[in-house]
């Protein structure tokens, strides 16, 4: 044992060497830069939406240096959801009462007002872990499990990620695969797509208490340091979901195709949403990290797109000015606009047929920014405290607006609060 | 336009590969070996803004595998 200790310890010894010596060429001591046999990484984060979803979710992540380049990482993650989520119906002139998921209830949204159902409280626990391990001269590999449960919702997965340094260990190439085998349990079982919301005592349609849903991945990188003060990087994936992907919650209105307004028979006024079985998704991702003197840029574009009609473009920079003492402070925006899904409808035409339909926002042509900024404290060189605040808003679409429609804020805007504490101690 | 754009990425790992992009020496990856400059310098935050966008987008994954799903409704 005491001889597998020894690597780790004599590279420990190596790099403060080095960074000592180094002391000279980089001028700011930042935190968290030796290597250490444990790692403890903890954030609380909380999520608020105005009116609507607020999350609180702590996470702690280990990793222990195993010797030898082997590394285990644990993460544990809590995640307290409570709140109201929109069911997708459409707001209107006149009060409108929907029956709960479960079967039992009734909830009602004023005139005017976006129908959101208030019953969600949910509570998931998940665990990750990973071992990362060298397979060869230059090969590592790490190996991963996760799994978490919540209330209606469970999910199990593996993962392999190979990298491979060449070139002088210039560029590495990343393969990863992964694969979850989920189980949907929505309260009051999986409604059959497009089949009508009951009114209260009557009972929905449904197809069993639970379904499967299998998502694969595939993820080819490449990495390149361009130079000193440069890295580029490069990841294509490959996605495909299969299974029961529909939201078991979301319903649609059912409206008069000339006047928009609902049909006249509460009974068939609403339909439980359905999305196709199987989607694939493929995306490119390119990152680069420039170091100026001390403060670093990094910037990230991902495209994709999916054969549900999903085109989506997400533009990521954050800039971390260094501050004395190993401090820093770093602004952030995120910039995401996608296109809506073949299928999605902000309310369905009575007498027409659909294969597939969701009127969730989600789907729709959307654009979500936020801005936001990190303050990190540099306690020691073997500990950092940081927080987080960022402003999130989401503007949707609607598909279609039709007669009285045009009177109502169909998508209203959704708006989230983000604060991160966070903690991270190496010994 | 989208096809010329993404043959021009997809291309840009082989033709920088061509290009003479002297070695680094060990003591010339002081920079680069910063927790700054890794390709995923805080984990933790990447997750949760994973998690929260994954929720509330249609589009997600690209960067990596692992993670595990949630209902997310």
């Amino acid at each position: 044992m005491q001889l597998k200790k020894k690597p780790a310890a004599i590279r420990q010894t190596l790099a403060v060497a080095t960074a000592s010596l180094l002391g000279g060429v980089a001028q700011n001591a930042n935190a968290l830069e030796t290597s250490s046999d444990w790692e403890i990484d903890s954030a609380l984060l909380f999520y608020a939406e105005s009116d609507r979803i607020v999350l609180a979710e702590p996470v702690v992540r280990v990793r222990k240096d195993m010797g030898n380049d082997r590394f285990l990482t644990v993460k544990l993650v809590i995640d307290a959801l409570t709140g109201s989520s929109a069911n997708g119906a459409i707001p209107t002139a006149s009060p409108q009462t929907f029956t709960t998921p479960s079967g039992n209830g009734t909830y009602t949204t004023q005139a005017n007002e976006v129908p959101l159902d208030p019953g969600f409280r949910d509570t998931r626990g998940a665990v990750n872990a990973d071992w990362e391990l060298p397979l060869g001269e230059n090969l590592t590999g790490i190996f991963g499990f996760n799994f978490s449960n919540e209330f209606d919702y469970q999910s199990v997965g593996l993962s392999a990620t190979l990298n491979w340094e060449t070139s002088h260990k210039m560029t590495t190439w990343t393969l990863g695969v992964g694969f979850n085998a989920d189980t949907v349990k929505p309260v009051g079982g999986v409604p059959v797509g497009l089949t009508n919301m009951p009114v209260l005592p009557a009972i929905k349609a449904t197809e069993g208490a639970d379904h499967a849903k299998d998502v694969q991945d595939l993820v080819l990188g490449w990495s390149r340091v361009l130079s000193r003060r440069d890295l580029l990087q490069l990841s294509l994936g490959y996605g495909n979901e299969s299974g029961y992907l529909s939201d078991p919650y979301k319903i649609l209105t059912v409206v008069d195709g000339a006047t928009g307004a609902p049909v006249a028979d509460p009974a068939q006024r609403y339909r439980y949403e359905k999305r196709p079985r199987d989607r694939t998704r493929q995306s490119l991702l390119v990152r680069w990290s420039h170091q100026f003197e001390n403060d670093v840029l990094r910037l990230s574009y991902r495209y994709y797109t999916d054969d549900w009609g999903v085109d989506s473009h997400t533009l990521d920079v954050r800039y971390r000015f260094e501050l004395a003492d190993g401090d820093y402070l770093e602004p952030h925006l995120r910039y995401y606009t996608q296109g809506a899904a073949d299928f999605y409808h902000t309310s369905l035409i009575d007498g027409q047929s659909y294969d597939f339909a969701s009127a969730d926002y989600r789907l729709a042509d959307m654009v979500t920014t936020t801005l936001g900024l990190k303050y990190g404290w540099a306690l020691s060189d073997r500990s950092e405290f940081s927080v987080r605040a960022e402003l999130m808003k989401q503007s949707a679409d609607p598909s279609q607006v039709i007669g009285v429609q045009s009177q109502q804020d169909l998508v209203p805007d959704v708006d989230a609060v983000i604060l991160q504490f966070g903690y991270t101690l190496q010994f | 336009m989208k096809r010329l754009i993404l043959a021009i990425l997809m291309a840009t790992p082989f033709l920088l590969s061509a290009c003479a992009i002297e070695p680094l020496a060990p003591w010339d990856r002081d920079i680069l070996a910063q927790r700054k400059m890794q390709a995923d310098p805080y984990p933790l935050d990447t997750a949760l803004d994973e998690h929260i966008y994954f929720s509330k987008e249609a589009s997600h994954g690209g960067a990596g595998v692992g993670g595990g799903g949630c209902g997310c409704n």
